[in-house]
């Protein structure tokens, strides 16, 4: 069996994010894998400790520096990448036929896709991917178990959760929950130097026009009122609930 | 044309139906009427409430909408899509929504305009907004061409008021193709927020790890959030902690919700918190420390214990 996890790096959430002109400035942030894409990598590894035999390789498009996070996916475990190198920022249904081209190029049985991007918030790629490769997905998944080629899974719905079943070749979303991703040890890390790292570009792959475009990004901070109390709690309380009834007149 | 396709709740519309109208009606360069979907029991129904907003309605009652499921969804909306010709396709960013919409994008070669909480139109694309680098940037982006395929955040646009004529209603049959419905759902949990979703409640009340343990949310949050009408979130510490389910958690991870007042009792503040709720109409914070990084979004807070400020809280919330 083959697994892909398909990854992305981002800025780390502690970061501050800047603009300049019209858009996001990303110089001098601190980037990391996506937390996301973590649960993808260790739920893949984790698979093959459970006993499935598989190759696990990381897919990755973006710009070089996503190779860091790609060196990190190896030390955690994953067998060798393919890094489709670019600096367009393409929108996130063409990113998904790109990976699709590559997913069936390698040949894949199952994909993990992390469920919500950090930089974009964007939960399309998983499935956007699935559908480009006429394949079933499942997102936000908590739990999963493999037999043979039936997943049965547990995911967040919008009431709640719900266990379901389906066969590979699947996509998977991760949501936190899956797993406690493990941190790659020292030897792990100088072992993944030596594992294949291929670089490719967009002409490898079926060429598709982007669909939609970024025109302006902005940091907006909404103003807020900042009236902060303090002092004895029967008449803060009393304050606050003065507060929200009168003059925010919210409850 | 534009297709919008509202979803049901026990067979009712839910409110983000009007929201998505009100996106559709942003959209009159597209030219061409508005048309709905509804998909499910109780879409006959719905659809004669649905009629009110738009031109026509196309009511599908078939069983096997329900349990949503991603790829049968994503056949019977992008059938009705191409059927009817549409150039925008809109639909609310439940969980649901999305994991559908970029299906549907695919399928008809369409862009996706994802979470949305603006949009407008020169007739020839759409333009929309919508936060990004976890809610901390606004970003604008802009379709190439039609169709496009848009997910409208959940309850950030005003409900659309009734058109001045009423539209007509039609029964329509989509057969569900066996070969669609690869997802088999074996069994479904329920939230614990009761009937009012956490996307769509009007008030929010979160715990944090300051609430000490499962114990303090049934004794402070739970009246609390009872007093008011609120739905109850929790921080991912609670969760991750096993106070509160999963389905509970606001942020990044979690829901993002933008309620008219969001109250985050003991909850310190991280990005990650933050990005789920930082949009929210009023916010109001408690929390011992005065250093605590929530109080910088809160518009009302108070920096105390709040084992003995909730507790008068509710009480004056009850009278």
């Amino acid at each position: 069996m083959k697994i892909c996890t398909v990854l992305k790096q981002v800025p780390d959430a502690e970061a501050s994010i800047r603009t300049s002109g019209t858009g996001v400035d990303l110089a001098g942030v601190t980037f990391v894998m996506d937390g996301m894409d973590e649960y993808g990598v260790e739920e893949a590894i984790r698979l093959r400790e459970a006993g499935h035999e598989a190759e696990i390789f990381t897919l990755a498009l973006g710009p070089k520096r996503f190779e860091e996070a790609i060196r990190t996916s190896l030390a955690i475990g994953c067998d060798r990448a393919i890094h489709i190198e670019t600096d367009e920022a393409l929108d996130v249904i063409t990113q998904a036929r790109i990976l699709a081209d590559a997913v069936q190029k390698e040949g894949a049985d199952l994909v993990f896709v992390g469920g919500k991007e950090a930089d974009w918030d964007s939960s399309a790629l998983g499935p956007a991917l699935a559908e480009a490769l006429g394949w079933p997905h499942l997102d936000w998944t908590t739990k999963l178990v493999l037999t043979g080629t039936t997943i049965e899974a547990t995911h967040d719905t919008d009431s709640g959760n719900e266990s379901v079943k389906l066969s590979l070749p699947a996509v998977i979303t991760t949501q936190q929950g899956l797993n406690e991703p493990r941190y790659p040890t020292l030897p792990n890390i100088m072992k993944a130097k030596r594992k294949e790292l291929r670089k490719a570009t967009l002409a490898d792959y079926a060429a598709h026009a982007p669909l939609t475009k970024i025109a302006g990004e902005a940091v907006q901070v909404k103003a807020r009122l900042n009236k902060i109390l303090t002092g004895d709690a029967p008449e803060t309380a009393k304050q606050l609930i003065t507060l929200l009834r009168d003059e925010a007149k919210v409850i | 044309m534009i297709l919008l396709v509202p979803e049901l709740n026990a067979g009712k519309l839910r409110p983000n139906a009007r929201e998505i109208v009100t996106a559709a009606r942003a959209l009159s360069a597209i030219g061409g009427e508005i048309h709905a979907l509804l998909l499910g029991p109780g879409a006959a129904s719905a659809g004669a409430d649905m009629a009110a907003y738009v031109s026509h309605v196309h009511v599908c009652e078939d069983a096997g909408f329900e349990p949503f499921r991603a790829d049968v969804w994503t056949a019977a909306v992008a059938k009705t899509a191409s059927d009817l010709g549409a150039k925008v396709v809109i639909l609310p960013a439940s969980r649901s929504g999305l994991s559908y919409a970029p299906r549907v994008a695919v399928r008809l070669g369409a862009g996706l305009l994802e979470d949305v909480i603006e949009v407008e139109s020169d007739g020839a694309t759409v333009g929309a907004k919508r936060f990004t680098y976890l809610s901390r940037v606004t970003e604008n982006s802009r379709s190439v061409s039609l169709p496009v395929v848009i997910s409208v955040k959940v309850n950030i646009l005003n409900p659309a008021a009734p058109a001045a004529r009423a539209g007509q209603v039609a029964t329509i049959t989509l057969p569900i193709d066996a070969t669609a419905s690869r997802v088999e759902v074996l069994s479904q949990a329920k939230a614990s927020t009761g009937g009012v979703s956490l996307e769509e409640a009007s008030i929010v009340v979160t715990g944090g790890r300051g609430m000490g343990g499962p114990e303090g949310f049934a004794k402070l949050i739970e009246p609390l959030a009872g007093s008011i009408g609120a739905a109850i979130g929790a921080t991912r510490a609670v969760v991750d902690a096993g106070w509160r389910p999963y389905s509970d958690q606001v942020g990044q991870t979690g829901k993002s919700v933008a309620p008219n007042v969001y109250v985050a009792i003991g909850v310190s503040g991280a990005v990650q918190h933050l990005s789920g709720m930082n949009r929210s109409k009023t916010i109001v914070a408690v929390n011992k420390d005065k250093d605590a990084p929530i109080f910088k979004v809160a518009d009302y807070g108070i920096v105390g214990d709040l084992n003995d400020v909730v507790p008068e809280m509710i009480k004056l919330l009850k009278t």
